[in-house]
């Protein structure tokens, strides 16, 4: 099946990679993210390097990235690797502050209260504060999840299979279908993170709408 | 018993939040730790349970040093109640109840057992416990902190202005609620105010700090009033310490009969000024004026309620307070809820007239309990 001279075969393949190339590192630089933003908030002096450090991350150019990358990993420069590396890199660079922010979002009365009941800080982050964080740091994965998407079409550029590979195309043909339908299928993918992502977060804030209601 | 040994906490050196403070709550008791802003009352309570650790000093709770018990084992035997209640808003008002229990190990079903019993016994049954702390008025949010503080039945209970986010008469019901239960539990517990109001009504004794940390005064709150320390306690426990103080005086006070009308029914061939009207339950409602109500019957509308009501048993304070506040000039007492007759101010001025001087050892009159521990 084609659509505007494209197999759509090929979409669907080419989208599944890039599901995978963005989403992936998506899950990483979350659980990068959240230790991250924790000692952020935690040491406050560590605050301003973190968040600017982490900040800084995000203005190294995708492509020099891709390129750099296989060097200092000592991976193949076509090794998907690279892009997962790449992409978690700037997951963390957006999600640092927002992580650091949705835990400093939680009331102090709740978070004294909390140890005050005999929460050791431990638990008293998974108990208390990171669900507290949901909301903040959902509203920053939405905005790492449509960024990710669109950046690792770049990738096509040095090669590597995914949906940016229909705009290289495209480009090299002087066809507009690829590009028109690369195109779409990005912004289909970007959707879909995004209504996963809203999905998740309404089975984690019960509250929320209770209280809304 | 909670006992603070020279307990001092110094944030920067030379300049100490709490000085060389030492204080027995005594087991059983309220003790309420009272002052203006910056005098470490909350540091101090903050210590006890080690949310904050002291500079110098130690803290015993029934004999044992808390710096030897890990801290958050230590926590999980102390109720704590914070201003703004500190809910989780998270967690249903149910599963905030079982937070502790839940910590110490208990089962699901223990714990949602215990949760249910102690939400009843601060007034917040069954539905309650479905709901997110975000449904509730802060009053109820308080109620639902109280209930969490005493879930896994702790010897210890510490109040950080417990009530000073809540409106003038939730405060009332939360106060009432507290020396009720503490009563019935037996709960040492030591309050953080900073009104005096508060304390006073509360503690069975009350420890006055000054700015720095430093004690100024401690006893019971009858004797707080009659003998302040020194200028500084004397102002701080307020210009209406003459009035406040008869709410510890009780004696008899002559009760005059009277002769209410009924709600819902004509007032007949009655043309006094003011008349006492009750419910069927001959419970006072408020005072009517003849010429107002007519020829029909006594309706709601026409209720005048300037007047307190007083318990016929109840302290000088709230006696002489109905007979001041009824329209009537006629205080309307009652015994259970039910009208007992009614008492005149000049009749309570003389009995106060007649009573030992607050210039005496005691300011008890001579119907009242002993000198310690008398609760308004």
């Amino acid at each position: 099946m084609t659509l505007l001279g494209t197999d759509l075969g090929e979409v669907a393949e080419f989208a599944a990679q890039h599901a995978y190339l963005a989403g992936v590192p998506l899950v990483l630089g979350l659980l990068i993210s959240l230790p991250l933003g924790w000692l952020a908030l935690r040491r406050r002096w560590l605050y301003p390097p973190v968040i600017a450090g982490t900040g800084l991350l995000y203005t190294i150019p995708s492509l020099a990235l891709f390129v750099l990358l296989p060097g200092i990993l000592g991976t193949q420069i076509l090794d998907p690797v690279n892009v997962v590396v790449a992409m978690t890199l700037y997951t963390i660079a957006l999600l640092t502050r927002t992580v650091a922010d949705g835990l400093g979002s939680v009331p102090d009365h709740v978070r004294q209260a909390a140890t005050a009941m005999g929460y050791g800080p431990v638990r008293r982050f998974f108990a208390v504060e990171l669900p507290l964080a949901v909301p903040v740091v959902s509203a920053g994965l939405r905005v790492a999840a449509v960024s990710n998407v669109s950046i690792v079409s770049v990738a096509a550029l040095i090669g590597v299979s995914q949906l940016g590979l229909l705009f290289t195309d495209g480009f090299s043909r002087s066809a507009m279908g690829p590009i028109v339908v690369g195109v779409l299928a990005c912004v289909l993918l970007a959707v879909l993170f995004d209504l996963l992502i809203l999905a998740v977060t309404r089975v984690l804030t019960p509250w929320l709408r209770a209280v809304r209601a | 018993m909670i006992r603070l040994e020279g307990v001092s906490k110094e944030y920067a050196a030379g300049r100490p939040a709490v000085d060389n403070l030492t204080l027995e709550a005594a087991t059983g008791e309220i003790t309420v730790l009272v002052g203006p802003s910056g005098c470490g009352k909350t540091t101090s309570l903050r210590m006890i349970n080690r949310m904050i650790e002291p500079t110098s000093g130690r803290i015993l709770i029934d004999g044992r040093d808390t710096a030897r018990v890990p801290a958050a084992t230590l926590r999980r035997d102390i109720g704590y109640v914070i201003q703004h209640a500190g809910l989780f808003p998270h967690r249903t008002v149910l599963h905030n109840v079982m937070t502790v229990p839940r910590l110490n190990g208990w089962g699901r079903a223990r714990a949602e057992a215990r949760a249910r019993e102690v939400l009843e016994m601060v007034g917040l049954p069954g539905d309650f416990g479905r709901r997110y702390p975000g449904q509730l008025s802060g009053g109820q949010q308080q109620r639902v902190g109280v209930a969490r503080a005493l879930a896994s039945d702790p010897s210890v209970i510490l109040m950080d202005e417990p009530f000073s986010a809540v409106d003038p008469v939730a405060r009332e019901g939360l106060q009432d609620d507290i020396l009720r239960l503490q009563a019935e539990l037996g709960t040492t517990i030591v309050l953080v105010t900073h009104d005096i109001d508060e304390a006073i009504k509360l503690g069975h004794r009350v420890a006055v700090l000054r700015q720095g940390g430093v004690l100024a005064q401690f006893s019971s709150p009858a004797d707080l009033l009659a003998h302040p320390a020194d200028d500084f306690v004397a102002d701080f426990v307020g210009r209406d310490r003459g009035y406040r103080a008869l709410s510890f005086q009780h004696a008899d006070v002559p009760v005059h009969p009277e002769e209410p009308v009924r709600l819902g029914q004509p007032l007949g061939r009655r043309s006094e000024e003011w008349l006492l009207a009750v419910d069927d339950g001959s419970r006072p409602q408020g005072w009517v004026v003849p010429a107002e109500v007519g020829e029909g019957p006594v309706r709601v509308e026409h209720l005048h309620r300037a007047g307190t009501v007083a318990p016929v048993d109840g302290a000088l304070r709230a006696l002489l307070d109905a007979a001041l506040s009824s329209p009537s000039g006629r205080g309307v007492v009652v015994r259970d809820g039910v009208l007992a007759g009614t008492v005149r101010a000049q009749e309570v001025l003389s009995v106060i007239q007649q009573a030992p001087r607050p210039d005496g050892a005691s300011i008890q009159g001579p119907e009242s309990a002993s000198a310690t521990g008398q609760r308004p």
